[in-house]
């Protein structure tokens, strides 16, 4: 019996201890992604949020909303706000309805749509710098792919990428070719997971082909809709690649955007406080748009549990 | 083809969409034909697709002249596989802390976890080169690896994973006498294969194709990778009009993706959707 006791407290005193050693092992897993989190992710923002209250120098300089009051007063930071919104709008409404349309038409899996599906998703694989590239040719002015063929059909081009009240509109093209396919990766999972019995129905309805479509498909396919707008939004804020390319935010600002003036001035204009001020309002946006789809995001990731 | 897939395939919209495709091939197209394309035939003939002309492999051989491509290659190759080494062990490590232990304060760190993938690191790209200068890692290849070393959309993936993962595999191995990291290595990860293969698949095309922030980081041109290299051998080449060895460049550039892609399309695919999560 006293044998018994003693090593049930044995027991229990190695259950403690397994205990603790597993309390201590999660924190411990976790340090290596925490070092470089703190590094890289946490430290920064902190130091960002800081720095953008300094104006002038370090040491001199003074204390207040000095960064911010330049920022707005900047005509040139003022113009990338409205080109990324204008960016935005172009490059996103034209991407959905042409992902969407991709997908309807390539949903079913023959091998002429497999064919074809792939080509729509050749050019999210490539770089966006690589993208620019071709590009760069393709916009050129008289000799270009796109002049020598408008040439062809009788059409006058435009001076793609040198004209301001054009040039927008050219990146605009690209970036709706680069992305539209992977868009489409995520209509085409949508449509696959709307169940057939839902047609049926329309079809004993005797819906047309557009109401199939407005009232059966688009309801389904509203979470990937705003799944896909929000992962939309997040792209047209962080690349910016392209526009180092084919137009360093020229002619006279009218393609610079955000994140390629945050660039600017940290890099070119050696203003550290306008960089910094830049980047707070910019982190600002990506939270108000990640806050959005918050609770979707915690959804996926909670899975079962 | 049966009669009835031939009648689809010729409905207008149907025909509106192949239409498409084939104007989204074009650019592709014209990199094929340009990059063969004898020199003599530059100027006002270049923007043709048709490939009227015997294939040569000069304007590869001056863009491998005119820039150090092989070196840009190894330049990437050492960044996406440093990258994606560091990454294997801290997404698996904290993965399995989030699937499998208990721990307090365990909610807040996942949340701690959480603001990653809301700030985007290019976006911190001003503060963070402030960081990598001071732990004098400017103008290296780590500097550039750094601050995509941990990863939360990598540790969410590894932890969904690791949850489908039978606990009573988990129990069996203790009995046996397993250390955690017996456990992780010879139980976890063998069963989680496809998901370390999406997340490879993923990092490694991201930091393939990453461009702005190695491009501050970098100032040597020999320790350039190829996105920095082919963006300054562009810009070169833009002045001198010499586009067929643009395109060359932007083909041995894009050459490895593509072919992974056609080996492996399914995963690419699935991969890449699995990414839309991040």
């Amino acid at each position: 019996m006293a044998e018994l006791v003693v090593q049930m407290a044995d027991v229990g005193v190695r259950r403690v201890a397994r205990w603790r050693a597993r309390h201590f092992l999660g924190l411990a897993l976790l340090s290596p992604s925490l070092v470089f989190l703190a590094a890289f992710t946490y430290w920064p923002t902190a130091q960002v949020m800081w720095q953008s209250l300094y104006a002038g120098s370090r040491r001199a300089g003074t204390f207040g909303l000095g960064n911010y009051q330049a920022l707005a007063a900047d005509p040139a930071f003022r113009r990338a706000l409205s080109n990324n919104a204008a960016y935005a709008v172009g490059t996103i409404v034209p991407s959905l309805v042409l992902a969407l349309a991709f997908a309807l038409t390539l949903v079913h899996s023959t091998r002429l749509n497999a064919l074809l599906r792939s080509i729509f998703f050749l050019p999210v694989l490539i770089p966006l710098v690589a993208a620019a590239s071709l590009f760069l040719f393709i916009f050129l002015p008289g000799v270009g792919l796109l002049d020598y063929y408008l040439a062809k059909i009788g059409v006058q081009g435009a001076n793609w990428l040198g004209d301001p009240d054009v040039a927008l509109y050219s990146i605009i093209g690209l970036t709706i070719w680069k992305n539209a396919g992977y868009y489409m990766l995520f209509f085409l999972a949508g449509l696959q997971a709307i169940p057939p019995e839902a047609y049926e129905v329309a079809l004993l309805d005797g819906a047309t082909m557009w109401q199939r479509l407005r009232f059966v498909t688009l309801p389904y396919l509203r979470p990937t809709l705003a799944f896909v707008l929000v992962i939309g939004l997040l792209g047209v804020i962080t690349q910016v690649d392209h526009i180092f390319i084919l137009t360093k935010g020229g002619p006279s600002d009218s393609t610079n955007l955000l994140l390629f003036y945050i660039y600017q001035q940290a890099v070119e204009r050696y203003d550290p406080g306008k960089a910094a001020a830049a980047t707070v309002v910019m982190l600002a946006l990506l939270i108000a748009l990640t806050a959005l789809s918050l609770r979707r995001l915690e959804h996926n990731i909670e899975g079962r549990e | 083809m049966t009669v009835k897939s031939v009648r689809a395939a010729l409905r207008p919209s149907r025909l509106l969409v192949i239409a498409l495709a084939l104007g989204w091939a074009v650019p592709f197209l014209w990199m094929l034909v340009a990059a063969f394309r004898p020199e003599r035939a530059a100027g006002a003939g270049m923007a043709s697709l048709v490939p009227d002309y015997v294939p040569t492999l000069a304007n590869f051989a001056e863009a491998w002249e005119l820039a150090d491509f092989a070196l840009y290659y190894l330049n990437t190759i050492i960044i996406c596989a440093g990258i994606l080494a560091v990454q294997l062990v801290t997404i698996s490590l904290a993965g399995y802390a989030f699937a499998r232990l208990r721990f307090p304060g365990r909610t807040v760190f996942f949340y701690l976890f959480l603001v990653q993938l809301m700030l985007a690191p290019i976006v911190l790209l001003v503060p963070n080169l402030r960081t990598v200068a001071q732990l004098g890692l400017y103008d290296t290849l780590p500097g550039v690896m750094a601050p995509y070393f941990a990863s939360a959309f990598g540790t969410f993936l590894m932890r969904q994973a690791f949850q489908t993962v039978p606990r009573e595999l988990e129990d069996a191995a203790l009995t046996d006498g397993a250390r955690w990291w017996e456990l992780i290595v010879h139980v976890y990860l063998p069963l989680t294969r496809p998901a370390m293969v999406a997340f490879a698949i993923v990092s490694v095309t991201a930091h393939w194709n990453e461009f702005l922030w190695p491009l501050m980081v970098i100032n040597s041109p020999d320790r350039r990778p190829l996105t920095v290299g082919l963006a300054m051998f562009t810009l070169g080449a833009e002045g001198a009009q010499a586009w067929g060895v643009t395109a060359a460049g932007t083909l041995l550039v894009v050459a490895p993706l593509l072919v992974g892609f056609l080996l492996f399309q399914r995963r690419f695919v699935n991969s890449f959707m699995a990414s839309g999560l991040k």
